[in-house]
């Protein structure tokens, strides 16, 4: 049986299919790290110490992984932009540089993590390497699951360009909203992690 | 193949690396402003001032919200409620603290 609006608009929403999952979807993101976001305000202002994060966290390599985050956001769009042109070289490229900038973040954060294990700061060590581990390690997990899709869209999952490019571009617009999520919550993360 | 002219869609890619040049300025606007060494409550309204310009960024060009459909917009503005209401629960124990 064919899956309906894959390309074309329901009548109702004016949107197609996946386009309204992936919204709902994120809808339901927000309220997971909201509640995380939550807890570590709840922590924080009744904690009677609380370290400053620049004191303790890496904010160059930080800085960097921010960088790196915003490029892919602006190569995962114009990969998009790419497929709506009808040149599938230039999306591979886009796409390409997006799957090298994600797995650019985690080598980062890898590193940054191999650090804290160093120094013996594990998630048990106090509540702000907790919320430090889950937040980031809970954001890492976000990244890794979009390079997944991203490195399907690249290899396997690029056939449908041929048969079908208008369901391969929507696919594409809808892992980019997933994409840019991802960026925002970094955003977020960032100063709040390490800048206060 | 989107509905939009090929001109249309070349101008908004000038607006995606405007957006990018803008999201990176902000970044280390961000980073500058923490070696001020603010008050903390100035640093935390400073730091999520220039974090929400930033999100709302990426939020109307990237995730083109700007021209997005009123049932996309009417979901989020329904999460933004309950997300401020999440926010707002830890200050119950604040207030718990105080009595």
């Amino acid at each position: 049986m064919q899956i309906p609006y894959t390309v074309e608009q329901r009548p109702d929403t004016g949107l197609y299919n996946a386009k309204l999952g992936v919204w709902l979807f994120l809808a339901s993101e927000v309220m997971l790290f909201g509640a995380l976001f939550s807890a570590l305000i709840l922590l924080r202002t009744g904690a009677t110490t609380w370290p400053h994060g620049y004191e303790v966290l890496n904010v160059p390599l930080a800085t960097m992984n921010t960088m790196v985050l915003i490029t892919s956001s602006v190569s995962m769009v114009m990969s998009w932009a790419a497929l709506r042109l009808g040149d599938f070289g230039r999306y591979r490229k886009w796409m390409g540089l997006t799957f090298v900038l994600g797995l650019v973040f985690m080598v980062i954060k890898s590193i940054e993590y191999a650090a804290k294990f160093e120094h013996h700061l594990y998630p048990s060590h106090d509540n702000f390497m907790a919320t430090y581990f889950t937040l980031t390690g809970l954001h890492g997990l976000h990244v890794l699951g979009g390079m997944i899709v991203i490195g399907y869209l690249l290899g396997p999952g690029s056939k449908m360009w041929k048969s079908e490019p208008e369901r391969f571009t929507n696919r594409v617009e809808v892992v980019g909203l997933y994409w840019h999520f991802v960026d925002l919550v970094w955003i977020f993360l960032f100063p709040t992690l390490y800048l206060l | 193949m989107s509905g939009h002219s090929v001109e249309e869609i070349r101008k908004e890619t000038r607006v995606y690396v405007l957006v990018f040049v803008a999201l990176a300025v902000l970044t280390l606007v961000t980073v500058g402003v923490s070696y001020l060494h603010l008050s903390f409550g100035a640093a935390v309204a400073l730091a999520l001032f220039i974090a929400s310009i930033k999100g709302t960024l990426v939020a109307a060009f990237f995730m083109h919200l700007i021209s997005e459909r009123k049932l996309v917009v009417a979901v989020l503005v329904l999460t933004a409620i309950f997300f401020v209401a999440l926010m707002l629960l830890p200050l119950g124990g604040y207030v718990d603290r105080l009595r």
